[in-house]
Formats: C-alpha cells, sequence, structure tokens
C-alpha cells in the first residue's frame, strides 16, 4: 500500500470524526448509526486493489493518489451551464452541483401528489422515517469500499417517491455537476428511489463537468421498484479527461415489475460503473443495457447483477462497447439464480468492437445457477468491424471513413434506441455522431 | 468502356485468374458463363475492388481510368455497380439512409452539390416502382430479415439509385423464383441505353431469356476459353460446360 492510499482514507475518516463533533444530538439518530456503520465497513475494506477480485482490471490507484475538496457549496450559475448544451425537455430537471441540490437551477414539471422529488436533505427534514426506512437498505451488504464511504458520507443527492398506481407523465432528469474549474471535486450524491406498487416513472441521471481539474463522484443510487411498477431508469456519462467516477445503482424488484436500464459512457478519464439487479418477485422482467465509447487512455468497468431468487421471472442484458486509441474496457456480468429460482430465462451479450491494436477489453461472463429449470446463455465478441459489410458500403461510393462511421453509429444504436426519454436518446446520438467523426 | 488486359489475380496465394481478356463497349451486354470455381465472382470481385484479392498481372482500363489504382468506392463514384452475389446485412442501418450517403458521396467525389431530402425522396420512389419494392422494405435496417428474393431485388434498386455506367451482377439469379427473376430482368432492363453497359455473371442460362446478352464468354480455369454470340448459352444449357472442358483439356494436352 503507498503512502497516498493511507492519506485519502485516513483524510476521509478524520473528516468524518471532524463533522460528528460538531453534531448536536443528530448522531444518535438511526440514520446516522447507519452512516457511522458504513465508515467502520470502509476503515475495515480501505480502497480496493486489483488484489481484489472485483478489481482485477481496474486500479484506483491513480484516483485516490490526489486530495479532493468534498466541502464546496453550489459554485454554479446558469450562464455557466450553457457551455455543456444540455437538453431541454419538459421533465422534472434538477441540478447537483458538486453533488449538492441546487433548487435555483432546477425545475420541476409534475405535481406532487404524482410523485415526491426532494434533495434527501430536504427530504430528510420532512421526514426523516420515511427517508431512513429506505436509506442503505437494499447496499448494506455489498462489501464495498466505496459504496461504504458513500454511505458513511451521505449527505445530499435525491429522493423520489412515486406513490401506487401513479404514471409519472414527465421524465425526472437528475444533472450532477462537478465544477472542477478551480481545485479537485470530490463529490459523494446518495440518491433513493422508491416506486409505488403500479407506478411508473423514467428517471435519467446525467453526469458533468466543468473545468479541467480533477473531478471524483462516488454516487450510490438505491431503487426500489414495488409490485407491477415500471421504472426506467439511464445513466448517461459524459465528463472531462480528468474525471473519475465510481458508482453503484442497486436495485430491488418485486412481482411482476419490470425494470430497465441503459448505461451510457461517453466520456471520462476513469470508470467504474455497478449495476446490480436482485429480482425478488416473479414473473418480473429486469433489462439492462450499456454502451461505452473510450477514447485516449480512458478506462470503462461495468459490472452487473442480475441475481434471480425468485421463480418465472426474466433478465436480459446486452452491453456494447468501441475502444480507440490505448483505452480499456471492462466487463463484468454476473448472473445468479438461486434454488427457488426456478423457469428463469436470464440472457446476457457483450460485444465489443477494437479499434486500435493498444486498446484491450476484458470480458467475464459469470453464471452460478442454482436451479434445474431454466433457460440460460451468455455471449461475448470482441473484434474489428465488418470487413464484409465495410466493402458492400464501398462499393456503394460510400467512403471508408464514412462507411466506418455509419456502421459504429448503428452499431451503438441498438443501445441508444432503447433510451425513451427523447432529449437525452437525441442528445446521445449528436454526441455519438460528434465523437465519429472527430477520427 | 472497359478493357481487359491480361488480368491475373489470387488469393491466400492460390492464382484464381489467370490473364482474363474483355473488351465491353457501351450499349453492350456481356454474359460471362462457367462452371463452378472457374473464376467468375472473382473478376466480378476484383473489378468492384475486393481488397482480398490480390492483382498479379495485366491491367483494367475503365473510361481512360486505370481501374485498379482507384479504390472500391472511387470505382463506385466512376460508375462501377457491383450487384452482389450475397447482400450484407447491416443491422442499424436503413436502406434509405445508406443510400442517401451514398448518392450525396458520389455527387461530392463529382463535384457536384448533395441532393436535397425532397428530390432524393422523389428519385428513390421511382426506382422503388420499377423493381416493385415495397416503401416499408426502405425504412428497415438493411438486407436484415430480407428474403433472398428481397435482397436481390434490392440490388437492382439500388442500381437503379446509382444509376452506374457498367453494372457488374454476380450470380444475381442465384436463390430466385420465376417472378422474382422476371422483376428483377425488368428492372435491370430498364436501365439499358446505348451509354450504359452490363456484365451478367451466370452459372446457368436461364436468366438470358430475360436479360439477352450481345456476347456470352465462357470462364474455366480462370481463362476466357471460349466467347460468342447469345446463341452460345443456348448450346451450353443444352449441353452443359463438358464439351468446353473437353476442349480446353485437349488444347492443353497439344501444347
Amino acid at each position: 500500500m503507498s503512502t497516498e492510499t493511507i492519506d485519502l482514507k485516513t483524510k476521509l475518516i478524520t473528516d468524518f470524526h471532524a463533522r460528528e463533533s460538531v453534531m448536536n444530538g443528530e448522531a444518535r439518530s438511526a440514520f446516522y448509526q447507519k452512516k457511522r456503520a458504513a465508515l467502520a465497513q470502509f476503515d475495515e475494506l480501505g480502497f480496493p486493489t486489483p488484489k481484489n477480485e472485483e478489481w482485477k482490471y481496474s486500479n484506483v490507484r491513480d484516483l485516490i493518489s490526489a486530495s479532493y475538496n468534498f466541502n464546496t457549496s453550489d459554485t454554479l450559475s446558469a450562464e455557466d451551464l450553457i457551455d455543456l448544451k444540455m437538453p431541454e425537455q419538459a421533465a422534472n430537471i434538477l441540478y447537483f452541483v458538486n453533488g449538492h441540490y441546487n433548487a435555483e437551477l432546477s425545475k420541476m414539471a409534475s405535481s406532487s401528489d404524482q410523485i415526491i422529488i426532494d434533495s434527501l436533505q430536504n427530504a430528510y427534514k420532512k421526514n426523516p422515517e420515511l427517508v431512513n426506512s429506505y436509506f442503505d437498505e437494499l447496499v448494506k451488504d455489498d462489501n464495498d469500499a466505496f459504496t461504504s464511504l458513500n454511505t458513511a458520507f451521505a449527505h445530499d443527492g435525491v429522493f423520489i417517491h412515486v406513490p401506487d398506481n401513479q404514471t409519472v407523465e414527465h421524465p425526472v432528469i437528475l444533472r450532477f455537476v462537478s465544477d472542477a474549474r478551480k481545485e479537485n471535486i470530490g463529490s459523494q450524491p446518495r440518491n433513493i428511489i422508491a416506486v409505488g406498487k403500479n407506478a411508473h416513472v423514467k428517471i435519467a441521471e446525467a453526469f458533468r463537468t466543468i473545468g479541467e481539474e480533477r473531478s471524483f463522484t462516488n454516487v450510490v443510487t438505491e431503487i426500489n421498484v414495488g409490485e407491477e411498477a415500471g421504472v426506467e431508469y439511464y445513466k448517461v456519462q459524459n465528463e472531462s479527461e480528468n474525471a473519475y467516477h465510481i458508482g453503484t445503482t442497486q436495485v430491488r424488484m418485486l412481482d411482476r415489475s419490470h425494470f430497465y436500464a441503459a448505461t451510457v459512457t461517453l466520456n471520462g478519464k476513469f470508470t467504474r460503473n455497478n449495476l446490480n439487479i436482485v429480482i425478488d418477485g416473479e414473473r418480473c422482467e429486469a433489462h439492462m443495457y450499456g454502451l461505452y465509447f473510450p477514447d485516449g487512455t480512458q478506462h470503462v468497468d461495468n459490472h452487473t447483477v442480475a441475481d434471480h431468487r425468485k421463480p418465472n421471472s426474466e433478465s436480459n442484458e446486452l452491453y456494447k462497447g468501441i475502444l480507440r486509441d490505448k483505452s480499456k474496457g471492462v466487463f463484468n456480468g454476473k448472473i445468479f439464480v438461486r434454488p427457488d429460482a426456478q423457469k428463469t430465462n436470464a440472457f446476457q451479450s457483450c460485444k465489443n468492437i477494437v479499434l486500435s491494436p493498444e486498446a484491450t477489453m476484458n470480458t467475464k461472463p459469470q453464471l452460478e445457477i442454482y436451479a434445474d429449470d431454466v433457460k440460460c446463455s451468455h455471449g461475448t465478441t470482441t473484434g474489428q468491424i465488418d470487413e464484409e459489410a465495410l466493402f458492400y458500403m464501398r462499393s456503394r461510393g460510400i467512403s471508408k471513413p464514412e462507411a466506418m462511421s455509419l456502421l459504429m453509429f448503428a452499431f451503438c444504436a441498438d443501445v441508444v434506441s432503447q433510451i425513451k426519454i427523447d432529449s437525452i436518446r437525441e442528445y446521445l446520438e449528436n454526441v455519438i455522431a460528434e465523437k465519429l467523426s472527430e477520427k | 468502356m472497359l478493357s481487359i488486359n491480361g488480368l491475373r489475380a489470387s488469393i491466400e496465394g492460390k492464382e484464381i485468374l489467370k490473364g482474363i481478356n474483355l473488351e465491353v463497349k457501351p450499349g453492350e451486354v456481356h454474359a460471362i458463363m462457367g462452371p463452378n470455381g472457374s473464376g467468375k465472382s472473382t473478376l466480378a470481385s476484383v473489378l468492384a475492388g475486393r481488397e482480398e484479392y490480390e492483382v498479379t498481372g495485366g491491367n483494367v482500363i475503365f473510361q481512360g481510368k486505370e481501374l485498379l489504382e482507384l479504390a472500391a468506392e472511387e470505382r463506385a463514384a466512376e460508375g462501377i455497380f457491383l450487384a452482389f452475389q450475397y447482400p450484407v446485412e447491416i443491422p442499424g442501418v436503413t436502406t434509405i439512409n445508406f443510400l442517401k450517403t451514398a448518392v450525396n458521396e458520389i455527387r461530392k467525389y463529382n463535384g457536384e452539390e448533395p441532393l436535397d431530402a425532397a428530390r432524393f425522396l422523389k428519385m428513390v420512389r421511382e426506382k422503388a416502382k420499377l423493381v416493385r419494392m415495397n416503401d416499408s422494405l426502405l425504412k428497415r435496417a438493411l438486407n436484415e430479415g430480407f428474403s433472398g428474393g428481397e435482397k436481390k431485388r434490392n440490388e437492382i434498386f439500388q442500381m437503379a439509385v446509382l444509376e452506374p455506367k457498367l453494372a457488374i451482377l454476380d450470380e444475381t439469379d442465384s436463390g430466385l423464383d420465376i417472378d422474382a427473376l422476371r422483376i428483377v430482368a425488368e428492372g435491370v432492363n430498364s436501365l439499358r441505353s446505348p451509354e450504359r453497359a452490363t456484365i451478367v455473371v451466370t452459372h446457368y442460362q436461364r436468366l438470358l431469356d430475360y436479360i439477352v446478352p450481345d456476347f456470352v464468354h465462357v470462364l474455366y480455369k480462370g481463362r476466357i476459353v471460349k466467347s460468342g454470340p447469345k446463341e452460345l448459352a443456348f448450346e451450353l444449357e443444352e449441353k452443359g460446360y463438358d464439351w468446353i472442358k473437353a476442349e480446353v483439356e485437349a488444347e492443353e494436352v497439344n501444347q
């Protein structure tokens, strides 16, 4: 272990205790006890090294070698956001600057009887029991240092509650902007989403950076999907060349619910996304789509889990990547089928185009099946662009670069077309087209 | 228009074309026939610019230019079109978008402005009628899930849109029933003009009932061993290829 590792860890733990010492009674709350337990777990686990099987191909040494300011207040104005060209749409749009909710920049489109949307802080002030009943419940057994760290410092983020039988027309778009213009910025948003029985909602998390200094985002989102509910959840990352991002989205699904996820990573220095879905109900459908498009020396790691605990449910997964230059990609997809989960259908596919001999992709499907009447399949492909398709297009007069760009756009479209929030899908199509025309 | 002189080509070190000579003038239709493995499709592929084939000798002049020095897309822009024996499925790219890109890339190569959307659509609809291609196919991903007949019809449709000077049809008749064959042939015939030429590569005479050639050439062991008028095709249909093989082998023995 290098001395820097000790530094960031020690610094965070010291910071935690310093905050504790100025608390006024709140330290006794159930909410705070969870945070304290999480800190102890973080202390015990420490930052992962490649010796940890879950972090074998993703080394966080560089990430933890710097220090970050986790305690900034709002530093952005509406003007600062213009350059980010974020798409407009009739939606509930919430801004989080360096992890802190910014009410001034945010706007709501849905009525509060359809959906409760608040910052985690405000929601906790208004109804501590309700927030506490969800907080940490899905991730407490995660055994991941970053998740523990997030729990220990959980302060702000979003709290969303969709009451039973509500279909929320307007999507919820959460925009997390790191302002790294002056210094290295750390942020640890914590999001709690609870969707009631037979309720339907679309939610997106978008991550952006302003400025050239480092940003370190450590985000955790807990999503409860009620019986017969339908949730569409999108995570879009288009951050800077100095952005480090670690995120865990933990989902629990109940009977007959549907959950669609799309995770799209377009830019960022180092990205690790964990998407863990516990299918704790019968006749559920879980869909996971992913797209990553790193270049330069960027690193993108997607870890997913489909954990089938009850019978008769289905999970379906498609992750796709295009890797350029010296970039690195990691895909680890776990499927668990527990002894009770008979008649499970679980499918997984990971397809990659590696455009440079110096780019690498590590894929690892991991199936653990403890039931005997199940259908499971997995497949990974890593290759170059389809030469036959390329020749076909060129024989019609389309130049090689143009043909490559059409083929790659089509490759991405499989995932992007799954996104049902128009402004986000169109934004992604534009950014991808731009990225394709760069080289 | 096209002049092939002593063309030799190989793939993975194996010589397939062993000195092809062929002259094609504007307005002419040439049929290239021959038994399986004689090099028919290789000839079509080399002319279209498929990079797996290595040209080991000879040259090809197309409208005064050294064809073999041009990239596949440049050949297309100069007016060469290959209708594929096995058209490629391209998921995620619609036929209409693919063709729009192709038309405008070719126009760019030739120093022309891109077609605006309205004019392009109008043109495409007219051409689709020509090969009785359903509009709904245009919006689908290129060839994805198309039947064999639909794929071949799509090739002729693309040809109609791109209006090549020289069209090369590589076994376009394979896998087609008689109705599809007739539609494809009608499409090809409607594009015949004194300025354009066609090379029809086929194993069977059947297609030539509908696309009547001016000349028939028999390719065998990488060379054109016999050329004649359209009647030669009937003779081949009747007698098969064995008598040609026997003639060639007798010649080889004499040498």
